[in-house]
Protein backbone atom coordinates (compact mmCIF):
# COMPACT_ATOMS: atom_id res chain seq x y z
CA UNK A 1 0.00 0.00 0.00
CA UNK A 2 1.81 3.11 -0.79
CA UNK A 3 -1.07 6.03 -0.55
CA UNK A 4 0.07 9.12 0.02
CA UNK A 5 -2.13 9.96 3.00
CA UNK A 6 -1.62 9.30 6.42
CA UNK A 7 -3.92 8.19 9.23
CA UNK A 8 -3.83 9.88 12.78
CA UNK A 9 -5.76 7.73 15.51
CA UNK A 10 -6.37 8.89 19.10
CA UNK A 11 -8.82 6.74 21.48
CA UNK A 12 -10.71 7.66 24.34
CA UNK A 13 -12.00 4.43 26.15
CA UNK A 14 -14.80 4.43 28.43
CA UNK A 15 -14.35 1.38 31.20
CA UNK A 16 -16.84 0.89 33.72
CA UNK A 17 -15.62 0.10 36.90
CA UNK A 18 -16.71 -3.14 39.00
CA UNK A 19 -17.73 -1.65 42.05
CA UNK A 20 -21.07 -2.91 43.91
CA UNK A 21 -22.16 0.65 44.04
CA UNK A 22 -22.39 3.88 42.16
CA UNK A 23 -19.78 6.42 41.97
CA UNK A 24 -21.75 8.97 43.99
CA UNK A 25 -24.27 7.07 45.32
CA UNK A 26 -25.24 3.41 47.26
CA UNK A 27 -27.31 2.36 44.92
CA UNK A 28 -26.58 -1.16 43.31
CA UNK A 29 -24.66 -1.00 39.48
CA UNK A 30 -25.40 -4.50 38.75
CA UNK A 31 -26.56 -5.30 35.40
CA UNK A 32 -29.53 -6.60 34.41
CA UNK A 33 -31.87 -5.48 36.75
CA UNK A 34 -35.89 -3.95 36.10
CA UNK A 35 -36.03 -1.14 34.93
CA UNK A 36 -34.92 1.85 37.59
CA UNK A 37 -35.28 -0.24 40.60
CA UNK A 38 -31.40 0.37 41.11
CA UNK A 39 -32.13 4.01 40.92
CA UNK A 40 -32.08 5.93 43.84
CA UNK A 41 -32.70 10.14 44.63
CA UNK A 42 -28.75 10.73 43.97
CA UNK A 43 -28.91 9.29 40.37
CA UNK A 44 -32.42 10.99 39.51
CA UNK A 45 -31.22 13.97 40.51
CA UNK A 46 -33.73 14.76 43.03
CA UNK A 47 -33.07 18.33 44.92
CA UNK A 48 -31.72 18.43 47.65
CA UNK A 49 -29.53 15.17 47.56
CA UNK A 50 -25.74 15.05 47.60
CA UNK A 51 -22.79 13.00 45.79
CA UNK A 52 -20.72 11.00 48.37
CA UNK A 53 -17.60 9.98 46.10
CA UNK A 54 -16.98 5.86 46.32
CA UNK A 55 -13.63 5.15 47.62
CA UNK A 56 -13.37 2.05 45.80
CA UNK A 57 -13.39 4.00 42.41
CA UNK A 58 -11.07 6.12 43.73
CA UNK A 59 -8.75 3.17 44.23
CA UNK A 60 -9.28 1.59 41.58
CA UNK A 61 -8.47 4.51 39.00
CA UNK A 62 -4.91 4.33 40.92
CA UNK A 63 -4.45 1.57 40.57
CA UNK A 64 -4.90 1.86 36.36
CA UNK A 65 -2.65 4.63 36.90
CA UNK A 66 0.04 3.10 38.84
CA UNK A 67 -0.27 0.17 35.97
CA UNK A 68 0.58 2.38 33.35
CA UNK A 69 3.31 4.33 34.98
CA UNK A 70 1.48 7.86 34.82
CA UNK A 71 1.45 10.66 37.47
CA UNK A 72 -1.10 9.99 40.07
CA UNK A 73 -2.54 13.57 40.74
CA UNK A 74 -2.65 13.93 44.72
CA UNK A 75 -5.10 17.28 44.11
CA UNK A 76 -7.94 16.28 41.85
CA UNK A 77 -11.56 18.19 41.19
CA UNK A 78 -14.82 16.72 39.52
CA UNK A 79 -16.46 19.28 37.48
CA UNK A 80 -19.89 19.26 36.26
CA UNK A 81 -20.45 18.92 31.98
CA UNK A 82 -23.70 20.56 31.11
CA UNK A 83 -25.75 19.33 28.19
CA UNK A 84 -29.36 18.26 28.34
CA UNK A 85 -30.74 14.89 27.55
CA UNK A 86 -33.38 12.85 29.21
CA UNK A 87 -31.31 10.09 30.00
CA UNK A 88 -29.06 12.69 32.17
CA UNK A 89 -31.48 13.99 34.76
CA UNK A 90 -29.43 16.59 36.54
CA UNK A 91 -28.70 18.31 33.05
CA UNK A 92 -24.97 17.94 33.87
CA UNK A 93 -22.47 14.60 33.81
CA UNK A 94 -20.16 15.40 36.94
CA UNK A 95 -16.86 14.44 35.79
CA UNK A 96 -13.23 15.87 35.42
CA UNK A 97 -11.78 18.24 33.20
CA UNK A 98 -8.86 20.46 34.47
CA UNK A 99 -7.44 18.00 36.99
CA UNK A 100 -7.65 14.71 36.38
CA UNK A 101 -7.18 11.85 39.07
CA UNK A 102 -4.66 10.00 36.44
CA UNK A 103 -1.80 12.02 34.10
CA UNK A 104 0.36 10.80 31.55
CA UNK A 105 1.21 7.35 31.34
CA UNK A 106 1.66 5.07 28.28
CA UNK A 107 0.61 1.35 26.97
CA UNK A 108 2.90 -1.17 24.68
CA UNK A 109 1.39 -2.55 22.10
CA UNK A 110 2.51 -5.18 19.47
CA UNK A 111 1.58 -5.30 15.84
CA UNK A 112 2.83 -7.67 13.53
CA UNK A 113 5.91 -8.08 16.03
CA UNK A 114 6.78 -5.06 16.49
CA UNK A 115 6.65 -2.97 19.68
CA UNK A 116 5.07 0.51 20.08
CA UNK A 117 5.04 2.76 22.52
CA UNK A 118 1.22 4.90 22.72
CA UNK A 119 0.88 7.72 25.47
CA UNK A 120 -1.55 7.58 27.89
CA UNK A 121 -2.99 11.72 27.86
CA UNK A 122 -5.00 11.18 30.65
CA UNK A 123 -7.46 9.45 32.86
CA UNK A 124 -10.38 11.02 34.92
CA UNK A 125 -12.96 9.38 36.75
CA UNK A 126 -17.22 10.32 35.64
CA UNK A 127 -20.47 8.90 36.33
CA UNK A 128 -22.31 7.27 33.16
CA UNK A 129 -25.69 8.71 31.89
CA UNK A 130 -29.13 6.19 32.11
CA UNK A 131 -30.45 4.69 28.74
CA UNK A 132 -33.00 5.70 26.30
CA UNK A 133 -35.25 3.40 24.74
CA UNK A 134 -36.91 4.50 21.65
CA UNK A 135 -39.21 1.81 20.30
CA UNK A 136 -42.73 0.50 21.54
CA UNK A 137 -43.43 3.41 23.37
CA UNK A 138 -46.30 5.38 20.84
CA UNK A 139 -44.00 7.52 20.12
CA UNK A 140 -42.13 8.75 23.42
CA UNK A 141 -39.06 7.70 24.84
CA UNK A 142 -38.64 5.25 27.52
CA UNK A 143 -36.07 6.20 30.04
CA UNK A 144 -34.28 3.80 32.43
CA UNK A 145 -31.53 4.99 34.68
CA UNK A 146 -30.08 1.89 36.55
CA UNK A 147 -27.00 2.65 34.18
CA UNK A 148 -26.94 6.85 35.88
CA UNK A 149 -24.19 6.83 37.91
CA UNK A 150 -22.43 4.11 37.12
CA UNK A 151 -18.63 4.83 37.60
CA UNK A 152 -16.92 4.95 34.47
CA UNK A 153 -13.01 5.87 33.78
CA UNK A 154 -12.72 7.61 30.69
CA UNK A 155 -9.00 6.72 29.29
CA UNK A 156 -7.85 9.11 26.65
CA UNK A 157 -4.50 8.39 24.56
CA UNK A 158 -2.41 10.69 22.63
CA UNK A 159 -3.01 10.71 18.78
CA UNK A 160 -0.47 8.55 18.21
CA UNK A 161 -1.55 4.99 16.45
CA UNK A 162 -1.41 5.20 12.60
CA UNK A 163 -3.96 2.13 11.44
CA UNK A 164 -6.82 0.65 12.58
CA UNK A 165 -4.55 -2.23 12.94
CA UNK A 166 -2.90 -0.91 15.59
CA UNK A 167 -6.08 1.17 17.13
CA UNK A 168 -7.40 -2.74 17.69
CA UNK A 169 -4.20 -3.85 19.41
CA UNK A 170 -4.16 -0.76 21.72
CA UNK A 171 -7.86 -1.64 22.67
CA UNK A 172 -7.30 -5.37 23.13
CA UNK A 173 -4.02 -4.64 25.07
CA UNK A 174 -5.87 -2.33 27.18
CA UNK A 175 -9.16 -4.37 27.57
CA UNK A 176 -6.62 -7.22 28.91
CA UNK A 177 -5.07 -4.68 31.10
CA UNK A 178 -8.55 -3.54 32.87
CA UNK A 179 -9.85 -6.97 33.23
CA UNK A 180 -6.04 -8.07 34.62
CA UNK A 181 -6.22 -5.43 37.53
CA UNK A 182 -9.62 -6.51 38.22
CA UNK A 183 -11.31 -3.06 37.84
CA UNK A 184 -13.54 -3.85 35.02
CA UNK A 185 -15.52 -6.96 33.93
CA UNK A 186 -14.35 -5.80 30.27
CA UNK A 187 -17.91 -7.27 28.90
CA UNK A 188 -18.24 -5.27 25.77
CA UNK A 189 -21.76 -7.06 25.27
CA UNK A 190 -23.05 -5.03 28.18
CA UNK A 191 -21.31 -1.52 27.72
CA UNK A 192 -18.59 -1.89 30.67
CA UNK A 193 -15.79 -1.59 27.69
CA UNK A 194 -16.36 0.78 24.59
CA UNK A 195 -14.21 3.30 22.94
CA UNK A 196 -14.72 6.41 20.60
CA UNK A 197 -12.05 6.98 18.06
CA UNK A 198 -11.02 10.40 16.95
CA UNK A 199 -9.69 10.29 13.33
CA UNK A 200 -7.87 12.14 10.53
CA UNK A 201 -5.73 11.64 7.69
CA UNK A 202 -2.97 13.79 6.63
CA UNK A 203 -0.61 13.84 3.33
CA UNK A 204 2.26 12.10 4.24
CA UNK A 205 5.04 14.07 5.82
CA UNK A 206 2.67 17.03 7.05
CA UNK A 207 3.09 17.81 10.68
CA UNK A 208 -0.40 19.44 11.59
CA UNK A 209 -2.87 17.16 12.14
CA UNK A 210 -5.99 17.24 9.59
CA UNK A 211 -9.39 17.63 10.78
CA UNK A 212 -10.81 14.89 13.07
CA UNK A 213 -14.18 13.07 13.52
CA UNK A 214 -14.96 11.48 16.31
CA UNK A 215 -16.55 8.34 15.95
CA UNK A 216 -18.94 7.18 19.19
CA UNK A 217 -19.86 4.29 20.78
CA UNK A 218 -17.69 1.64 19.21
CA UNK A 219 -18.44 -1.76 21.35
CA UNK A 220 -16.27 -4.38 19.65
CA UNK A 221 -12.91 -4.96 18.54
CA UNK A 222 -14.14 -5.49 15.12
CA UNK A 223 -16.19 -3.01 14.25
CA UNK A 224 -13.42 -0.61 15.90
CA UNK A 225 -11.48 -1.43 12.89
CA UNK A 226 -14.05 -1.78 10.26
CA UNK A 227 -15.62 1.92 11.74
CA UNK A 228 -11.85 3.20 11.23
CA UNK A 229 -11.21 1.98 8.10
CA UNK A 230 -14.22 3.38 6.45
CA UNK A 231 -13.72 6.55 8.01
CA UNK A 232 -10.38 7.08 6.99
CA UNK A 233 -11.56 5.98 3.46
CA UNK A 234 -14.81 8.86 3.59
CA UNK A 235 -12.37 11.29 4.65
CA UNK A 236 -9.46 10.46 1.99
CA UNK A 237 -11.95 10.29 -0.99
CA UNK A 238 -13.57 13.47 0.46
CA UNK A 239 -10.13 15.16 0.07
CA UNK A 240 -9.64 13.89 -3.00
CA UNK A 241 -12.22 15.29 -4.92
CA UNK A 242 -11.99 18.76 -3.60
CA UNK A 243 -14.03 18.46 -0.23
CA UNK A 244 -13.31 19.63 2.92
CA UNK A 245 -13.32 17.14 6.25
CA UNK A 246 -15.73 19.29 9.16
CA UNK A 247 -15.42 18.56 12.79
CA UNK A 248 -17.94 16.23 13.34
CA UNK A 249 -19.81 12.98 15.55
CA UNK A 250 -20.41 10.54 14.21
CA UNK A 251 -21.84 7.07 14.56
CA UNK A 252 -20.81 3.73 13.26
CA UNK A 253 -23.79 2.01 11.91
CA UNK A 254 -22.28 -1.93 11.96
CA UNK A 255 -24.96 -3.30 9.35
CA UNK A 256 -24.35 -0.77 6.81
CA UNK A 257 -20.71 -0.34 7.71
CA UNK A 258 -20.44 2.69 7.12
CA UNK A 259 -20.14 5.98 9.64
CA UNK A 260 -22.71 8.79 9.47
CA UNK A 261 -23.48 12.11 10.78
CA UNK A 262 -24.79 11.99 14.78
CA UNK A 263 -25.50 15.79 14.99
CA UNK A 264 -24.36 18.86 13.59
CA UNK A 265 -25.06 21.46 16.23
CA UNK A 266 -21.71 22.93 16.47
CA UNK A 267 -22.80 24.60 19.99
CA UNK A 268 -23.68 20.62 21.43
CA UNK A 269 -19.85 20.61 22.17
CA UNK A 270 -20.09 23.57 24.24
CA UNK A 271 -20.13 21.67 27.93
CA UNK A 272 -19.58 24.82 29.87
CA UNK A 273 -17.31 22.46 32.36
CA UNK A 274 -16.93 24.30 35.60
CA UNK A 275 -15.97 23.05 39.15
CA UNK A 276 -18.97 20.82 40.80
CA UNK A 277 -19.50 22.98 44.23
CA UNK A 278 -20.93 19.76 45.78
CA UNK A 279 -17.79 18.01 45.73
CA UNK A 280 -14.48 18.82 47.70
CA UNK A 281 -11.09 18.44 45.71
CA UNK A 282 -9.90 14.53 46.08
CA UNK A 283 -6.41 14.77 47.52
CA UNK A 284 -4.53 11.43 47.74
CA UNK A 285 -1.31 11.10 50.18
CA UNK A 286 1.75 8.96 50.04
CA UNK A 287 -0.35 6.76 52.41
CA UNK A 288 -3.17 6.33 50.23
CA UNK A 289 -0.97 4.89 47.49
CA UNK A 290 1.74 3.29 49.77
CA UNK A 291 -1.14 0.66 50.59
CA UNK A 292 -2.82 0.02 46.92
CA UNK A 293 0.67 -0.38 45.92
CA UNK A 294 1.48 -3.33 48.42
CA UNK A 295 -1.57 -4.65 46.54
CA UNK A 296 -1.05 -4.07 43.00
CA UNK A 297 -0.71 -7.02 41.18
CA UNK A 298 2.22 -8.12 39.82
CA UNK A 299 2.09 -6.37 35.56
CA UNK A 300 0.75 -8.52 32.55
CA UNK A 301 4.54 -7.24 30.97
CA UNK A 302 6.77 -8.14 34.10
CA UNK A 303 5.16 -11.31 34.33
CA UNK A 304 5.43 -12.43 30.76
CA UNK A 305 9.21 -11.89 30.84
CA UNK A 306 9.24 -14.01 34.80
CA UNK A 307 7.60 -16.42 32.73
CA UNK A 308 9.92 -16.02 29.88
CA UNK A 309 13.31 -16.22 31.97
CA UNK A 310 11.85 -18.60 34.80
CA UNK A 311 9.92 -21.42 33.32
CA UNK A 312 12.01 -20.87 29.23
CA UNK A 313 8.74 -19.93 27.36
CA UNK A 314 8.72 -18.62 24.47
CA UNK A 315 6.95 -15.33 23.87
CA UNK A 316 4.07 -16.68 22.09
CA UNK A 317 3.48 -19.28 24.97
CA UNK A 318 4.11 -16.20 27.60
CA UNK A 319 2.27 -13.98 26.14
CA UNK A 320 -0.98 -16.34 26.07
CA UNK A 321 -0.33 -17.53 29.11
CA UNK A 322 -0.45 -14.19 31.21
CA UNK A 323 -3.36 -12.80 28.87
CA UNK A 324 -5.30 -13.27 32.17
CA UNK A 325 -4.49 -13.47 35.25
CA UNK A 326 -6.48 -16.29 36.19
CA UNK A 327 -5.07 -17.91 33.36
CA UNK A 328 -1.39 -16.94 34.66
CA UNK A 329 -2.47 -18.65 38.31
CA UNK A 330 -3.64 -21.69 36.44
CA UNK A 331 -0.25 -22.81 34.91
CA UNK A 332 1.83 -21.62 37.59
CA UNK A 333 -0.34 -24.34 40.18
CA UNK A 334 0.20 -27.26 37.05
CA UNK A 335 3.80 -26.56 36.95
CA UNK A 336 4.18 -26.83 40.94
CA UNK A 337 1.95 -29.51 41.03
CA UNK A 338 2.80 -31.53 38.46
CA UNK A 339 6.55 -31.28 39.10
CA UNK A 340 7.20 -31.55 35.26
CA UNK A 341 9.44 -29.47 33.10
CA UNK A 342 7.03 -25.85 32.63
CA UNK A 343 7.34 -26.37 28.82
CA UNK A 344 5.24 -29.37 28.73
CA UNK A 345 2.97 -27.77 31.25
CA UNK A 346 2.43 -24.36 29.03
CA UNK A 347 2.36 -26.41 25.93
CA UNK A 348 -1.14 -28.70 27.46
CA UNK A 349 -2.41 -25.69 29.16
CA UNK A 350 -2.39 -23.69 25.67
CA UNK A 351 -3.13 -26.49 23.64
CA UNK A 352 -5.37 -29.41 24.50
CA UNK A 353 -6.97 -26.81 27.54
CA UNK A 354 -7.54 -23.62 25.95
CA UNK A 355 -8.95 -25.17 22.51
CA UNK A 356 -11.13 -27.45 24.73
CA UNK A 357 -12.43 -24.22 26.58
CA UNK A 358 -12.73 -22.07 23.61
CA UNK A 359 -14.74 -24.48 22.21
CA UNK A 360 -16.62 -24.86 25.16
CA UNK A 361 -17.12 -21.23 25.43
CA UNK A 362 -16.07 -21.72 28.99
CA UNK A 363 -13.37 -19.40 31.06
CA UNK A 364 -10.67 -20.82 32.89
CA UNK A 365 -12.48 -20.22 36.21
CA UNK A 366 -14.85 -22.37 34.82
CA UNK A 367 -12.65 -25.15 33.76
CA UNK A 368 -14.01 -28.80 34.37
CA UNK A 369 -10.71 -29.78 34.15
CA UNK A 370 -8.97 -28.27 37.48
CA UNK A 371 -5.01 -27.61 38.08
CA UNK A 372 -4.70 -30.56 40.28
CA UNK A 373 -6.24 -33.05 37.93
CA UNK A 374 -4.39 -32.07 34.66
CA UNK A 375 -1.01 -32.02 36.88
CA UNK A 376 -2.12 -35.71 37.71
CA UNK A 377 -2.09 -35.93 33.77
CA UNK A 378 0.98 -34.32 33.26
CA UNK A 379 2.81 -36.65 36.16
CA UNK A 380 2.26 -39.82 33.90
CA UNK A 381 3.81 -38.52 30.97
CA UNK A 382 6.61 -37.07 32.40
CA UNK A 383 7.48 -40.66 34.02
CA UNK A 384 6.51 -42.19 31.16
CA UNK A 385 3.38 -44.12 32.29
CA UNK A 386 1.41 -42.95 29.11
CA UNK A 387 2.57 -41.83 25.77
CA UNK A 388 1.68 -38.16 24.75
CA UNK A 389 -1.04 -40.00 21.78
CA UNK A 390 -2.80 -42.31 25.00
CA UNK A 391 -2.62 -38.68 27.29
CA UNK A 392 -4.92 -36.89 24.86
CA UNK A 393 -7.35 -40.06 25.23
CA UNK A 394 -7.08 -39.69 29.13
CA UNK A 395 -7.76 -35.43 28.70
CA UNK A 396 -10.58 -36.32 27.30
CA UNK A 397 -11.70 -38.36 30.00
CA UNK A 398 -11.02 -35.64 32.78
CA UNK A 399 -12.93 -33.54 30.48
CA UNK A 400 -15.98 -35.22 30.10
CA UNK A 401 -15.86 -36.94 34.06
CA UNK A 402 -14.27 -36.43 37.50
CA UNK A 403 -12.10 -38.84 37.79
CA UNK A 404 -8.18 -38.63 38.51
CA UNK A 405 -5.86 -39.07 35.15
CA UNK A 406 -4.47 -42.04 37.59
CA UNK A 407 -7.79 -43.70 37.87
CA UNK A 408 -8.74 -43.59 34.43
CA UNK A 409 -5.09 -44.97 33.00
CA UNK A 410 -6.42 -47.78 35.71
CA UNK A 411 -9.60 -48.32 35.04
CA UNK A 412 -8.91 -47.88 30.66
CA UNK A 413 -6.19 -49.96 30.94
CA UNK A 414 -4.08 -47.60 28.98
CA UNK A 415 -0.50 -48.01 31.42
CA UNK A 416 2.32 -47.58 28.68
CA UNK A 417 3.53 -51.47 28.45
CA UNK A 418 7.62 -51.61 29.33
CA UNK A 419 7.37 -55.07 29.20
CA UNK A 420 9.96 -55.51 26.42
CA UNK A 421 9.59 -59.17 26.82
CA UNK A 422 5.36 -58.11 25.33
CA UNK A 423 6.98 -55.79 22.53
CA UNK A 424 9.58 -58.29 21.66
CA UNK A 425 6.91 -61.18 20.81
CA UNK A 426 4.01 -58.81 18.91
CA UNK A 427 7.60 -57.22 16.78
CA UNK A 428 8.47 -61.02 16.28
CA UNK A 429 4.78 -61.88 14.84
CA UNK A 430 4.71 -58.87 12.51
CA UNK A 431 7.94 -59.94 11.28
CA UNK A 432 6.91 -63.15 10.70
CA UNK A 433 3.93 -62.38 8.79
CA UNK A 434 5.64 -59.37 6.69
CA UNK A 435 8.39 -61.04 5.18
CA UNK A 436 8.19 -59.18 2.01
CA UNK A 437 8.47 -55.89 3.84
CA UNK A 438 11.14 -57.31 6.26
CA UNK A 439 13.02 -58.03 2.99
CA UNK A 440 12.73 -54.56 1.30
CA UNK A 441 13.91 -52.79 4.95
CA UNK A 442 16.76 -55.33 4.28
CA UNK A 443 17.78 -54.68 1.38
CA UNK A 444 17.80 -50.80 2.13
CA UNK A 445 14.57 -49.22 2.05
CA UNK A 446 14.34 -47.35 4.93
CA UNK A 447 11.13 -45.80 4.46
CA UNK A 448 9.76 -49.27 5.43
CA UNK A 449 10.60 -49.06 9.41
CA UNK A 450 7.85 -46.49 9.48
CA UNK A 451 5.61 -49.47 8.81
CA UNK A 452 6.85 -51.24 11.09
CA UNK A 453 6.58 -48.81 13.53
CA UNK A 454 2.72 -48.37 13.18
CA UNK A 455 1.69 -52.07 12.66
CA UNK A 456 3.56 -52.62 16.63
CA UNK A 457 1.92 -49.74 17.86
CA UNK A 458 -1.85 -50.71 16.32
CA UNK A 459 -1.17 -53.81 18.16
CA UNK A 460 -0.50 -52.72 21.27
CA UNK A 461 -3.53 -49.85 21.25
CA UNK A 462 -0.94 -47.05 21.60
CA UNK A 463 0.08 -48.22 24.55
CA UNK A 464 3.79 -48.84 23.53
CA UNK A 465 7.01 -46.40 24.64
CA UNK A 466 7.41 -45.30 21.14
CA UNK A 467 11.22 -44.86 21.75
CA UNK A 468 11.72 -48.19 23.07
CA UNK A 469 9.82 -50.08 20.25
CA UNK A 470 12.07 -47.62 17.74
CA UNK A 471 15.12 -49.10 19.78
CA UNK A 472 13.46 -52.53 19.45
CA UNK A 473 12.79 -52.97 15.62
CA UNK A 474 15.65 -51.53 14.84
CA UNK A 475 17.68 -54.37 16.64
CA UNK A 476 15.44 -57.09 15.33
CA UNK A 477 15.47 -55.83 11.81
CA UNK A 478 19.01 -55.62 11.39
CA UNK B 1 -15.32 42.23 28.78
CA UNK B 2 -18.93 43.19 26.90
CA UNK B 3 -21.39 40.53 25.80
CA UNK B 4 -23.37 40.75 22.43
CA UNK B 5 -27.13 40.31 21.19
CA UNK B 6 -25.88 36.86 19.84
CA UNK B 7 -23.96 35.66 23.05
CA UNK B 8 -27.32 35.86 25.33
CA UNK B 9 -29.12 34.13 22.70
CA UNK B 10 -26.30 31.68 22.83
CA UNK B 11 -26.00 31.62 26.26
CA UNK B 12 -29.98 30.99 26.65
CA UNK B 13 -29.97 28.24 24.31
CA UNK B 14 -27.87 26.58 25.50
CA UNK B 15 -29.42 26.59 29.10
CA UNK B 16 -32.45 26.19 27.46
CA UNK B 17 -34.07 29.42 28.98
CA UNK B 18 -36.63 31.07 26.39
CA UNK B 19 -36.35 34.54 26.74
CA UNK B 20 -38.56 37.31 25.19
CA UNK B 21 -36.80 39.49 22.53
CA UNK B 22 -37.43 42.80 23.71
CA UNK B 23 -35.41 41.83 27.33
CA UNK B 24 -31.97 40.65 25.14
CA UNK B 25 -30.38 43.70 25.42
CA UNK B 26 -31.10 44.45 28.82
CA UNK B 27 -29.38 40.67 29.93
CA UNK B 28 -26.45 41.87 27.52
CA UNK B 29 -26.06 45.06 29.56
CA UNK B 30 -27.21 43.57 33.12
CA UNK B 31 -24.74 40.48 32.35
CA UNK B 32 -21.67 42.21 31.01
CA UNK B 33 -21.76 44.60 34.36
CA UNK B 34 -20.91 41.55 36.33
CA UNK B 35 -18.85 39.99 33.80
CA UNK B 36 -16.70 43.73 34.38
CA UNK B 37 -17.15 43.21 38.48
CA UNK B 38 -15.01 39.37 37.61
CA UNK B 39 -13.06 41.53 35.40
CA UNK B 40 -11.98 44.06 38.33
CA UNK B 41 -11.93 41.40 40.63
CA UNK B 42 -8.97 39.82 38.15
CA UNK B 43 -6.45 42.67 39.27
CA UNK B 44 -6.28 41.70 42.51
CA UNK B 45 -2.51 40.06 42.83
CA UNK B 46 -2.67 36.42 43.91
CA UNK B 47 0.58 34.99 42.90
CA UNK B 48 1.46 32.73 45.87
CA UNK B 49 -2.18 31.63 46.67
CA UNK B 50 -3.23 28.82 46.71
CA UNK B 51 -6.37 28.15 45.32
CA UNK B 52 -9.21 27.60 47.89
CA UNK B 53 -12.27 24.81 47.10
CA UNK B 54 -13.15 25.13 51.07
CA UNK B 55 -13.64 27.93 53.77
CA UNK B 56 -12.75 25.16 56.19
CA UNK B 57 -10.02 23.27 53.87
CA UNK B 58 -11.64 20.25 53.89
CA UNK B 59 -11.41 17.04 51.40
CA UNK B 60 -13.82 15.06 49.71
CA UNK B 61 -14.72 12.48 51.99
CA UNK B 62 -14.84 9.07 50.59
CA UNK B 63 -17.86 6.36 52.01
CA UNK B 64 -17.38 2.57 51.23
CA UNK B 65 -18.16 0.77 48.47
CA UNK B 66 -21.13 -0.70 49.76
CA UNK B 67 -24.62 -1.00 48.78
CA UNK B 68 -27.10 0.82 50.56
CA UNK B 69 -30.06 2.32 48.91
CA UNK B 70 -33.45 0.26 48.54
CA UNK B 71 -35.91 -0.02 45.35
CA UNK B 72 -38.26 2.66 45.52
CA UNK B 73 -39.47 2.72 42.04
CA UNK B 74 -42.91 2.90 43.38
CA UNK B 75 -42.36 5.88 45.38
CA UNK B 76 -40.02 7.95 42.45
CA UNK B 77 -42.46 7.14 39.98
CA UNK B 78 -45.74 8.45 41.37
CA UNK B 79 -44.52 11.96 40.49
CA UNK B 80 -43.33 11.51 37.50
CA UNK B 81 -46.02 12.64 34.36
CA UNK B 82 -46.12 9.53 32.67
CA UNK B 83 -44.30 5.69 33.05
CA UNK B 84 -44.47 2.71 31.35
CA UNK B 85 -43.30 -1.01 32.04
CA UNK B 86 -41.27 0.80 34.60
CA UNK B 87 -39.29 3.19 32.59
CA UNK B 88 -40.08 7.29 32.67
CA UNK B 89 -41.84 8.53 29.41
CA UNK B 90 -40.42 11.77 27.69
CA UNK B 91 -41.02 13.21 24.48
CA UNK B 92 -38.79 11.41 21.78
CA UNK B 93 -35.46 12.73 21.52
CA UNK B 94 -33.81 11.03 18.24
CA UNK B 95 -35.07 11.83 14.73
Amino acid sequence: MNSPWETVIGLEIHAQLATKSKIFSGASTAYGAEPNTQACAVDLGLPGVLPVLNEEAVRMAVIFGMAIEAHIAPYSVFARKNYFYPDLPKGYQISQMELPIVGIGHLDIDVDGVTKRIGITRAHLEEDAGKSLHENFHGLTGIDLNRAGTPLLEIVSEPEMSSAKEAVAYMRKMHELVRYLGICDGNMQEGSFRCDANVSVRPKGQKEFGTRAEIKNINSFKFVEKAINHEVERQIELIESGGRVVQETRLYDSVKDETRSMRSKEEANDYRYFPDPDLLPVLIDEDFKALIKARLPELPQAKKQRFKEQYELDDENATLLTSSRALADYFELVVKEAASPAKICANWVTGELLAALNKAGLEITDSPVSHERLAGLLKRISDDTISGKIAKQVFEALWLGTATADEIIEDQGLKQITDTGAIEAIIDRIMADNMGQVEQYRSGKDKVFGFFVGQVMKEMQGKANPGEVNKMLKAKLK
Amino acid sequence: MSLTADNVKKIAHLARLGIEQQDVASYAKDLSGMLALMTQMGDVVTDGVEPMAHPMDQAQRLRADQVTEQDNREKFQSIAPQVEAGLYLVPKVIE
